[in-house]
């Protein structure tokens, strides 16, 4: 190849590659990232607690008590559910979401219609190992969703939080952005960094820098991320096996209680007030939300709430 | 057996090493290794025999079964087993097709003053107790480095390309890969040792294995007792050169009618062409000698490539000195570490400095990427072995790849359940940098992810908590180091030079009788 023909052809090849990658991530930065999305809440209640059963069981009930899961699942809707899959623990340790909790929320926006319904979080722990020993990858192959992947910063778009006070702008996963409907499904646990992590805490793993919340104010950054348009549809709390010291990793099964629970509110700070109490502390105790309900993200009086409670 | 299949046999099987080796290198999915990779693993020689030095092991005999080998049939390893020599069979291969002439080898003298010179260098520093001449002319483990520090990187941004594209559809099936900044200098190395592998093999064949690498020269010496070799029968041979035309290594003499064994690399390649049946393979005592050729050959030769390696070096020690000055920029407290912390299954920095042969295989391998080569941390010896790199990564609590993977033993086989309990290192707390301190706001990010709660929020002001530290439990993972925010790091690993075992984290369990009926509390 001569010298001149040489250098032609890397340029071109430089400008395709440019092009080509350049190009996807063009026309997706300049598709505005979703359409301002603020549930109107179809359910008769702010609030679904249930406890004394089984995790199917439980869900059935609860979601059968919100509307059934067609309310909130249209069909032809893409789906997103964001459980806690942050550590590389089985599921007796109570690190991750429930299997069977996720299992039976994928299975019902599929039968609620859903077109797809993908699962996804930004892990702790090497992220394919957490999604194996979680159980929760085998569960969503058998209810028939989709496992993607949030390991790399490139599937994070930036995003404005006009209303954050520290948390101005975040880099938050594609899936969260695209997706029509969102079901946050966080599992209570002790914190060391936040006391509890629940609805709010688990949106830590849509983001890619924690590190970031982590240097500023890491309480209001959980709060300012709270008041993002793209608010979850649903929130989930798995409180069947508790993580009631060590967390959020944990250390043994020691840890766990049995404490055979589940709230599902659209209300993120309702949901996280009521899990709270769950817990055996006060709302109080967990700084982020009486911040979120001082910003007006939503609720912590449950008494001014219309709250419907179960006990199998 | 007819000698067409001989080569057939050879070509087979050297692929198959060459494609199980380099599938172990470039694989990212984690799902490539397994038992049966150490089959492969086993039967390379340097690998094995320092496995062996090492551990005592008597599965690492795989070298003893190469130099059996060589005693019977003659360099067998070079033509079959060894990724390099069949890299290079593959170039010589690939350029024949580019020219689209046939290449045709001519008898040339040795090298043996440069071949012998750089086998008693490395047997001298060996003797001195630094690998680091084993680590650069292994051809085993200069493989390993070209294919993790310069092969692995592109099919990783394949792939990462690829998953972009797909998810555009919607496809989240293809995960991408996180992107780990190369090491310089291995890429460099890799670089410089792939282009001279190369360039020797397009221009000379197999002229690396007959004057650089110190397999080649040792297992020459071995081959010069060769029970079978190659001969070329006096009473068919007419001396047309043909079997010599082929020959890798240029050590057929059709003049003389004579084989220099200790050069051939048992390729096999000469046993067809002879249109007189006159190349054969039978035991020395039947006639015809190896004839033990004049020692002339190139001084000049020898300082010229080993000057090349010395200055390869020293340029890459001046330019990335080292990556400790990363870590002071912006320094209230910096972060000053005594000892690097080496895998779990190394046992100490000493043993595992003189038993890693830089490979790059468990680089490759380890799922969260902490095990990256370093400069000069390990000293000179130690140039480019791995250590554990908690800025990069952390070490996943319940894996022990490294250790499945390691072909020398330098990293130990070790089950889950010691891994847990070995202490790499010791967790350090730097409150002058931590958040909690500067911001007075929660943070607590090194707390998360301690896998054995070594490190604890114990409350500090208002209703703030703080990391402690409980050295006992801390098994040195650099969870808390990697998490830490801070630049520079609030909590950082030192590494144990000898490595220790942590205690047990203890075990309390939840004490609640839950009243399922009980109404709820809100």
């Amino acid at each position: 190849m001569k010298r001149r023909d040489f250098i032609r052809k890397s340029a071109a090849a430089a400008a395709f590659t440019g092009a080509a990658i350049s190009l996807p991530f063009g026309s997706k930065l300049f598709s505005s990232p979703s359409h301002p999305y603020n549930p109107s809440n179809p359910s008769p209640f702010d609030l679904v607690a249930i406890k004394g059963g089984e995790v199917e069981a439980m869900f059935d009930q609860a979601i059968a008590a919100m509307g059934g899961m067609q309310a909130f699942v249209k069909k032809g809707q893409k789906v997103v559910v964001k459980p806690n899959i942050g550590w590389d623990v089985s599921p007796e340790r109570a690190g991750n979401t429930n299997p069977a909790l996720v299992k039976r929320i994928v299975r019902h926006c599929l039968d609620a219609g859903a077109k797809e319904v993908y699962v996804f979080d930004n892990t702790c722990d090497k992220w394919d190992r957490c999604y194996a020993t979680s159980g929760i990858e085998q569960a969503v192959k058998d209810a028939g969703g989709k496992l993607a992947p949030g390991n790399t910063e490139n599937y994070y778009q930036e995003v404005q939080i006009p209303n954050g006070k520290k948390l101005k702008s975040t880099k938050v996963h594609e899936l969260i952005l695209d997706s029509d409907v969102f079901i946050n499904v966080p599992v209570l646990k002790s914190h060391g960094s936040a006391r509890l992590t629940i609805s709010m805490k688990n949106l830590m793993g849509v983001v890619w820098d924690r590190g970031w919340w982590h240097r500023n104010d890491l309480n209001q950054c959980i709060a300012d991320y709270a008041t993002y348009m793209k608010k979850p549809t649903l929130n989930i709390i798995d409180a069947y096996r508790v993580m009631m010291k060590n967390g959020p990793r944990g250390v043994s099964e020691a840890d766990v209680s049995l404490m055979k629970s589940l709230i599902i509110s659209p209300d993120m700070v309702a949901a996280d007030a009521a899990a709270t109490k769950m817990f055996g502390i006060s709302p109080d105790d967990v700084p982020y939300i009486g911040i979120a309900d001082s910003m007006g993200i939503g609720s912590m009086a449950l008494d001014k709430l219309n709250v419907h409670r179960i006990i199998l | 057996m007819h000698k067409g299949r001989l080569k057939r046999l050879r070509v087979i099987l050297s692929l198959l090493f060459f494609a199980v080796l380099a599938l172990l290198f470039l694989d990212f999915t984690g799902r490539i290794y397994g038992k049966a990779s150490h089959l492969f693993l086993h039967l390379q020689f340097v690998p094995s025999l320092v496995q062996f030095a090492g551990t005592l092991s008597l599965a690492a005999l795989g070298f003893a079964f190469i130099i059996i080998l060589t005693l019977l049939f003659g360099r067998i390893y070079c033509s079959s087993f060894c990724p390099l020599g069949t890299l290079q069979d593959i170039v010589i291969y690939l350029s024949k097709k580019i020219k689209r002439k046939r290449r045709i080898f001519k008898f040339k003298k040795p090298s043996y003053r440069l071949h012998y010179g750089i086998l008693a260098l490395v047997v001298l520093s060996l003797l001195t107790g630094s690998i680091l001449l084993v680590n650069l002319l292994d051809p085993y483990s200069a493989f390993g480095k070209i294919f993790a520090n310069l092969f692995r990187p592109l099919v990783v941004a394949v792939n990462n390309l690829i998953s972009i594209g797909l998810s555009y559809a919607d496809i989240y099936s293809v995960p991408r890969i996180k992107w780990v900044p190369v090491n310089i200098a291995a890429l460099f190395l890799s670089l410089a040792w792939l282009i001279l592998v190369v360039y020797l093999s397009v221009r000379r064949g197999r002229i690396y294995c007959n004057t650089v690498c110190p397999v080649g020269a040792l297992l020459g010496l071995f081959a010069r007792f060769s029970l079978f070799r190659i001969v070329l029968d006096k009473t068919k041979c007419n001396s047309c050169g043909k079997c010599s035309a082929v020959c890798k290594a240029e050590c057929i003499n059709p003049k003389d009618q004579s084989v220099d064994f200790s050069r051939c690399v048992g390729c096999m390649n000469c046993l067809s062409p002879c249109p007189d049946k006159g190349v054969k393979i039978r035991p020395f005592w039947v006639k015809d000698t190896v004839q033990v050729f004049e020692f002339d050959a190139g001084k000049r030769d020898f300082f010229k490539k080993s000057g090349l390696v010395v200055v390869g070096v020293f340029a890459g020690s001046k330019v990335f000195s080292e990556e400790k000055e990363k870590e002071v920029i912006k320094a209230t407290v910096p972060v000053v570490r005594q000892f690097p912390v080496t895998p779990p299954g190394a046992e100490s920095q000493e043993r595992f400095n003189k038993l890693c042969t830089a490979c790059h295989l468990c680089v490759s391998a380890c799922p969260t990427h902490v095990l990256q080569p370093t400069y000069f941390l390990y000293g000179m010896t130690g140039f480019l072995q791995p250590r554990m790199d908690y800025i990069t990564s952390f070490c996943n609590f319940d894996c022990v790849l490294c250790g499945e993977v390691c072909p020398t033993g330098a990293i130990l086989n070790i089950t889950t359940e010691e891994k847990k309990r070995i202490q790499l290192g010791k967790s350090y707390f730097i409150k002058e940098n931590c958040v909690v301190y500067t911001h007075n706001t929660a943070c607590g990010a090194c707390s998360e992810h301690c896998p054995t709660k070594a490190v604890q929020m114990v409350p500090y002001k208002d209703k703030l908590t703080i990391p402690e530290v409980n050295n006992t439990i801390c098994v040195g993972c650099g969870a808390c180091e990697y998490a830490c925010p801070t630049d520079p790091k609030s909590i950082y690993v030192d590494g144990n030079p000898i490595h220790l075992v942590a205690e047990k984290p203890p075990e309390i369990r939840i004490e609640e009788k839950i009243d399922y009926k009980e109404e709820f509390p809100f």
